[in-house]
């Protein structure tokens, strides 16, 4: 690693959110508080580099939002989480601890069992009903007794608020439902195989400004249970949802802290230019 | 040229192209519908139920049919889909999943190479294999030589099917824990199947018209038999017998031999569009 990046990244601490103790970026294993830490990570897809030096600590049952515009590596910080990086021939070097333990030595499935994932587009599995897919990860998971995933289906539909949508045509086509049930659809799938941490990439960008309102009411909800971390491109939804948000830009952390003080008093000129409008 | 002469202009171009290519789709179809009702119209009379239950009879007698050469068609066609149904669709999976890397570009180089080898040769290639080492022409020769002729047909449509299923469904499998080869075997899989069994259809329906690979493997068989080690009668070679003998009757039955082979064809396709149809319907 170059010196330079090294200068030029910003390393800063967990915001201080919900009246918790702020968390240390560079203390050792797991810090309070804190469900995963990123040190110093910089991600590259061949020669190019998505990410420069980023440190971010994210805090346990918060919602943390990640912003920025287009191609600043928000969506490439997600994936580096739960390793989705490497799916797409990415690689990486820094590293990020889960619970303490860096996510390298996890082995990358048992990894994403705890670190779920829900996509900026809706993608329910076309050959499968609706109970299937919210049942997905259980089958191909292995679990084989009926009842326990039924039990399990049930109370992830209904976590995803949608059970009560859907609980008449649990054999029907997942793709036979509207883009808003879909993504939550998704979400039950996500949260059924009983993750810690839940990893969203702008999860309603391909839905309507009432199935983004039904989501963001879902996130308020699941944050009780889950670590949740949410790249969204709406500055208003990063708002009204997260405890805590990143700016990213050029692949660069430019400042991390408290919701409330990035939107209303951000110490960098380029944080205030990019969430007031004026670029981006 | 005013806007009006300019704008109808446009409308009998577009009408003239629009015939254009409704005329090509009828000179494509014709030549499928010349072959099957000239087939029909010819092979109909000597078709009958005693065709289908009865063996062939010796020169001059009257009747007789070819039990034993489409018992014989159906296990080759068996044969032949053992070996090259698995060996096709795996290899398909890994050209698609893990072919990013220059042994999976030869060996996709080689499948277009292998689709395009005149059949002859491949049986040439399954007596060299199968038959001198066993000392004799067997229906197990002829299974591996029109195994070997399935082969790059289903190997390059299940890639590419594979590759059209979007990345999204993989990265949902992958996301949710599963194991690669599980998230291929149950996730990717299933989106593409349809599109794979038409690779196989089109693989098996193509061996299943083969004479020149049968003729020195599987080699024919005027009696029944049904042992792999031994020759095979098969409809492709009893058209080939048949057509070119100087007997009317003979000549007839070879035209209804070449309408079972075409109507086995349409079965074939209608079963496994039967039986890989999904759920929900095409998606």
């Amino acid at each position: 690693m170059e010196t330079s990046k090294v200068v030029r990244g910003v390393s800063l601490q967990a915001p201080a959110v919900g009246g918790e103790p702020a968390v240390s970026g560079t203390g050792s294993g797991k810090a309070d508080g804190a469900k995963i830490v990123a040190r110093n990570i910089n991600a590259y897809f061949g020669k190019t580099q998505a990410l420069r030096n980023v440190s971010l600590s994210i805090p346990e049952n918060r919602v943390t939002a990640i912003i920025g515009p287009s191609g600043c590596g928000k969506s490439t910080f997600l994936r580096c989480l739960n390793r989705m990086h490497e799916v797409a021939h990415g690689t990486m070097t820094g590293e990020i601890l889960l619970d303490g333990k860096n996510v390298l030595a996890y082995d990358p499935v048992l990894l994403r069992r705890r670190v779920g994932m829900v996509f900026q587009k809706p993608n329910p599995f076309p050959t499968m009903s609706v109970f299937g897919n919210a049942a997905a990860g259980l089958h191909l998971n292995g679990l084989r007794n009926k009842a326990m995933v039924r039990e399990t289906v049930e109370k992830s539909l209904r976590a995803a608020a949608l059970w009560d949508e859907v609980k008449d045509s649990l054999e029907k086509s997942g793709t036979s439902l509207s883009g808003g049930q879909q993504q939550r659809l998704c979400i039950a799938r996500a949260i059924a195989v009983d993750p810690e941490v839940l990893l969203m990439d702008e999860p309603a960008s391909a839905l309507d400004p009432i199935a983004t309102a039904k989501i963001e009411e879902l996130i308020y909800e699941l944050k009780k249970k889950y670590t949740i971390v949410i790249v969204t491109h709406n500055m208003q939804q990063a708002a009204r949802v997260s405890d805590g948000t990143a700016f990213f830009y050029m692949g660069e952390l430019i400042e991390y802290g408290r919701t409330k003080d990035i939107f209303t008093t951000p110490e960098k000129k380029q944080t205030e230019e990019y969430i007031t409008g004026r670029f981006g | 040229m005013n806007a009006q002469a300019w704008f109808r202009w446009r409308k009998v171009k577009n009408r003239v192209m629009a015939l254009l290519t409704l005329l090509c789709v009828l000179l494509a179809v014709l030549p499928l519908v010349m072959i099957f009702s000239y087939t029909l119209a010819q092979g109909i009379g000597a078709l009958n139920l005693d065709f289908f239950l009865h063996m062939p009879k010796p020169v001059g007698e009257a009747g007789g049919g070819m039990a034993n050469a489409l018992v014989g068609t159906l296990i080759l066609i068996g044969l032949g889909s053992l070996v090259g149904l698995p060996v096709g669709v795996l290899a398909g999976i890994y050209l698609a999943e893990y072919g990013n890397n220059p042994f999976a570009s030869t060996v996709r180089f080689l499948a277009d190479v292998l689709s395009g080898v005149p059949s002859i040769v491949v049986g040439v290639v399954a007596y060299t294999l199968v038959v001198i080492p066993m000392k004799s022409f067997s229906a197990l020769a002829g299974g591996v030589a029109l195994g070997i002729l399935m082969i790059p047909t289903i190997t390059r449509t299940t890639e590419e099917m594979i590759r059209l299923v979007p990345a999204s469904y993989r990265e949902a499998g992958l996301a949710l824990g599963v194991p690669h080869w599980k998230t291929v075997v149950r996730i990717v899989l299933p989106v593409a199947g349809r599109g794979i069994m038409t690779g196989v259809v089109l693989g098996i329906a193509r061996a299943a018209g083969e004479t020149a690979p049968l003729l020195f493997t599987a080699l024919g068989n005027r009696f029944w038999s049904t042992s792999l080690d031994e020759p095979i009668a098969s409809l492709t070679v009893f058209v080939y017998d048949y057509a070119k003998s100087p007997f009317d009757d003979w000549i007839r039955q070879a035209w209804a031999a070449a309408l079972v082979l075409i109507l086995l064809v349409v079965v074939l396709n209608v079963i496994f569009r039967f039986v890989t149809r999904g759920t929900y319907g095409d998606q």
